[in-house]
């Protein structure tokens, strides 16, 4: 290297030394980063894209600011998801939840959007601090608590390594979700039922958790089977299934999926061979509960049932209406009943911030943070007055019900266990 | 010469995995009693499965014919090939749509779409394998066999991306909607409309009363497939073109020596299997009625084992493992639990190969240098 090249070089680096240090002096307080990990790239971006703007929108509305102007709160929404998978990935959550705990200005992470994600990311961030995190989505019951039938023996206690809970969450459980669809079922007249899963933890939990509840509201259940999620097509399964029920089909089809999972072919090929889905029908859980159902599915997918954590907006309270009002001003229409616990989970990082101000802690310590989301009773958020149990779960169980009528989710009605 | 004990090996390999297959059997429901039963209950669903099996192995058929011409050729394995199918359904979907046949309920005018859209997804395509030959696989020709291998794969990721993206602009296909480029799309059920147009039904076997479905679409895979093979069968023997084919196939040095334009030959072929893939876009949209940017990759996986099951190189080879693969997996799908099916087509492969290492009809080549 030349003499002048290197005076270049030292003079670029004293400068660039000196531009740092007054962007730090500058600012005045210090940063608190919340992180959202889900995944944005693929068939979930519906509905995670309005999570992240509602979250987004909660942040806004609190100015940036956290304990009377002391801290700026900064939101950054991460992509779990790559574009060779087409949907959440390993490699990608796993990364996620490392750059997190290495980065001490993160005092929150919200997500994860599949359950799946959240046994990855859980317990790196359990022993990072532990550093809390609120997941606006997540329904696989292992995550929080013991299931009977459904979860392992070992769950939930092997995600919490430091054996401090730092995982909340404002979505209900597929433990419910079971009886929840079991309810919507017997509302709607069904007897014989069979069960198709895409062989997933969350696909197989949902599956595995209606087959428990049908059967004990009286509900024939003929078959559980698992279908291969990449296949071209499910014509021949179908018609196995059409003469399931002692040589006709089955009053109704369940399917516990996420809607990456090819779900749309499956309705098709459903739809083909036992005719509409109000002659058959055909139910899906919170997976299915998107637009991109109805794109994918087209005039197939008319008349199916789906369930979602959450207050059908119909039935939104005051709060949860000026939400929407707040959203749909910004955004424009809301149709993803998802937004509104997107919305409460960033409330609920907030309110812990402002909690440990409050009783005169650090907000920057983790630990605090986290005890303080554990805390949080009686809630007024955009679902209603809720707290969350020494589990980390929500006490508000709602769901709702919609029912695809003219390509649209219509609100059929909010069911409870 | 083989040393002596791989004479051993190759039986006990095979038992080894009946013994397997035997274990996993009872969790796979292979209960042979219950499927006499239910067969015995309804024999008719029997034929039905034959019919599905078949529709979808002459899809698999027709990727594969693309996979054994290229990998008969210069023994690459082109995973952008299955990537390229995906395209192929894309392209037949917009050109559907810019033709308006999307929305008219006129036959006419969704038969002329038809036709248009296979030959603009054929020449799209073709153009399309082609162009992956020239960028990523030619320079790496006479490079270590790993390179190309890679670059393949390289290639099969930036496909499938284009393929993410085009399904995102619904200002080309509006049924494409908001939802982005990762979901599902729907590709509308043509066939059955030109039908129901002139009041016939699409089920063509309605009328016998037997409870079957064998609907246009079935018959137009099914045929298309027969046809596309023999045709690719009679011009890979007879043409002079077909000669230079075999002829690099065998041993491309000879072949050059012989005054065969090596680049030539090899651009024709990936011409010739990117448009088949092409054709089999078209048909695989118009059977299932479904385009998503992750199709190519398990359609491709399951072409390249029946290329491989056939013998690969074989182009009888390549439709006939496309149509076993497509009749086990329906029957799998149909009397067994559908969560074993790729597991039973996979244990096929791996027993054929372990008695025919060759496939099924290929034959024994000499190793090349």
């Amino acid at each position: 290297m030349s003499k002048r090249l290197f005076a270049l070089m030292a003079v670029l680096v004293v400068a660039s030394m000196v531009l740092a240090a007054c962007g730090g002096g500058g600012g005045g307080g210090a940063t608190l980063k919340i992180v959202s990990s889900l995944p944005m790239t693929g068939a979930s971006l519906t509905q995670t894209q309005t999570i992240v703007n509602a979250m987004q929108l909660r942040l806004e509305q609190a100015g940036g600011k956290a304990c009377g102007g002391k801290y700026t709160v900064v939101y950054e929404a991460w992509d779990d998801a790559s574009a060779a998978l087409g949907k959440w990935d390993p490699a990608v959550e796993t990364e996620n939840a490392n750059k997190a705990a290495a980065d001490p200005t993160i005092v929150a992470y919200l997500g994860t959007f599949n359950s799946g994600a959240a046994a990855l990311s859980i317990p790196i961030l359990n022993q990072a601090g532990p550093l809390a995190m609120i997941s606006p989505a997540n329904t696989y019951p292992g995550l929080t608590h013991a299931a009977e039938g459904l979860t392992a023996d070992n769950e939930p206690g092997v995600y919490y390594p430091t054996g401090t809970r730092n995982y909340a969450r404002v979505a209900a459980t597929d433990d419910l979700q079971g009886s929840v669809i079991a309810n919507l079922m017997v509302d709607l007249g069904i007897q014989t039922l069979y069960i198709l899963d895409d062989q997933e933890v969350y696909g197989k939990g949902v599956a595995d958790s209606v087959n428990q509840a049908a059967t004990a509201k009286g509900i024939t259940v003929i078959a559980q089977e698992g279908y291969d999620p990449k296949a071209a097509d499910y014509k021949a399964l179908m018609t196995k299934i059409s003469t399931s029920n002692a040589g006709g089909p089955p009053d109704a089809i369940f399917l516990g999926a996420v809607v990456d999972n090819n779900s749309a072919q499956v309705v098709k090929d459903k739809v083909a061979i036992m005719g509409d889905n109000d002659t058959v029908k055909f139910i899906g859980p919170d997976g299915l509960y998107t637009a991109a159902l109805i794109e994918g599915g087209g005039a197939a997918a008319e008349g199916v049932y789906a369930t979602t954590p959450g207050l059908a907006l119909k039935d939104l309270g005051e709060k949860g209406l000026q939400f929407r009002a707040d959203y749909e001003a910004k955004f424009g229409p809301l149709t993803e009943p998802y937004a509104v616990l997107g919305y409460d989970a960033m409330s609920a990082a907030l309110k812990a911030i402002e909690d440990v101000c409050a009783a005169g802690g650090d907000p920057t310590d983790r630990a605090a943070v986290n005890a303080a989301v554990f805390a949080i009773k009686d809630f007024d958020g955009a679902l209603g007055t809720w707290s969350f149990d020494a589990n980390g779960d929500i006490t508000l169980p709602y769901y709702l019900a919609g029912h695809i009528e003219g390509g649209k989710f219509v609100e059929f009605g909010t069911f409870t266990p | 010469m083989k040393p002596t004990y791989m004479r051993f090996i190759r039986p006990l390999i095979a038992i080894l995995v009946i013994y397997l297959v035997l274990l996993i059997g009872p969790i796979a429901s292979l209960d042979f009693p219950n499927i006499y039963a239910s067969i015995k209950a309804n024999p008719v669903q029997l034929i039905q499965f034959l019919i599905i099996g078949l529709a979808n192995g002459a899809i698999v058929a027709i990727i594969a014919l693309g996979y054994t011409m290229v990998y008969g050729i210069i023994e690459l394995i082109n995973f952008a090939h299955g990537d390229v199918y995906m395209i192929g359904v894309f392209t037949a979907l917009t050109t559907l749509s810019l033709t308006g046949s999307l929305t008219t309920t006129d036959p006419g005018h969704i038969a002329i779409g038809i036709f248009v859209a296979l030959l603009v997804a054929i020449a799209f395509t073709a153009a399309l394998n082609a162009a992956i030959e020239r960028l990523a696989y030619r320079r790496l020709r006479n490079a270590p066999r790993l390179a190309p291998l890679i670059s393949a794969i390289g290639m099969s990721f930036i496909v499938e991306n284009i393929g993410l993206i085009w399904a995102a602009q619904s200002w080309l296909v509006p049924s494409f909607g908001t939802t982005g480029g990762g979901a599902q799309k729907e590709f509308p059920d043509l066939l059955s409309r030109i039908f129901v147009s002139l009041g016939w039904d699409p089920n063509l076997l309605a009328s016998t009363g037997w409870g079957l479905r064998f609907t246009v679409k079935d018959l137009l895979v099914i045929v298309l497939a027969g046809v596309l093979m023999i045709g690719l069968r009679l011009f890979i023997q007879n043409t002079r073109l077909g000669k230079a084919m075999r002829a690099t196939a065998q041993n491309r040095d000879a072949a050059k020596m012989l005054g065969i334009d090596i680049d030539r030959v090899i651009t024709a072929t990936f011409l010739i299997g990117g448009g088949l893939a092409g054709a089999a876009g078209l048909m695989a949209g118009l059977y299932n009625n479904n385009a998503w940017w992750f199709m190519g990759f398990r359609a491709g996986l399951q072409s390249f084992t029946a290329a491989v099951l056939g013998g690969i190189g074989n182009i009888t080879g390549a439709m006939l493992g496309g149509f076993l693969i497509g009749l086990l997996a329906a029957f799998s799908d149909g009397y067994l639990n559908a969560r074993w099916t790729n597991m039973w087509v996979f244990a096929t492969l791996v027993l054929i190969l372990l008695f025919r290492p060759t496939g099924l009809l290929g034959e024994q080549v000499g190793q090349k240098a």
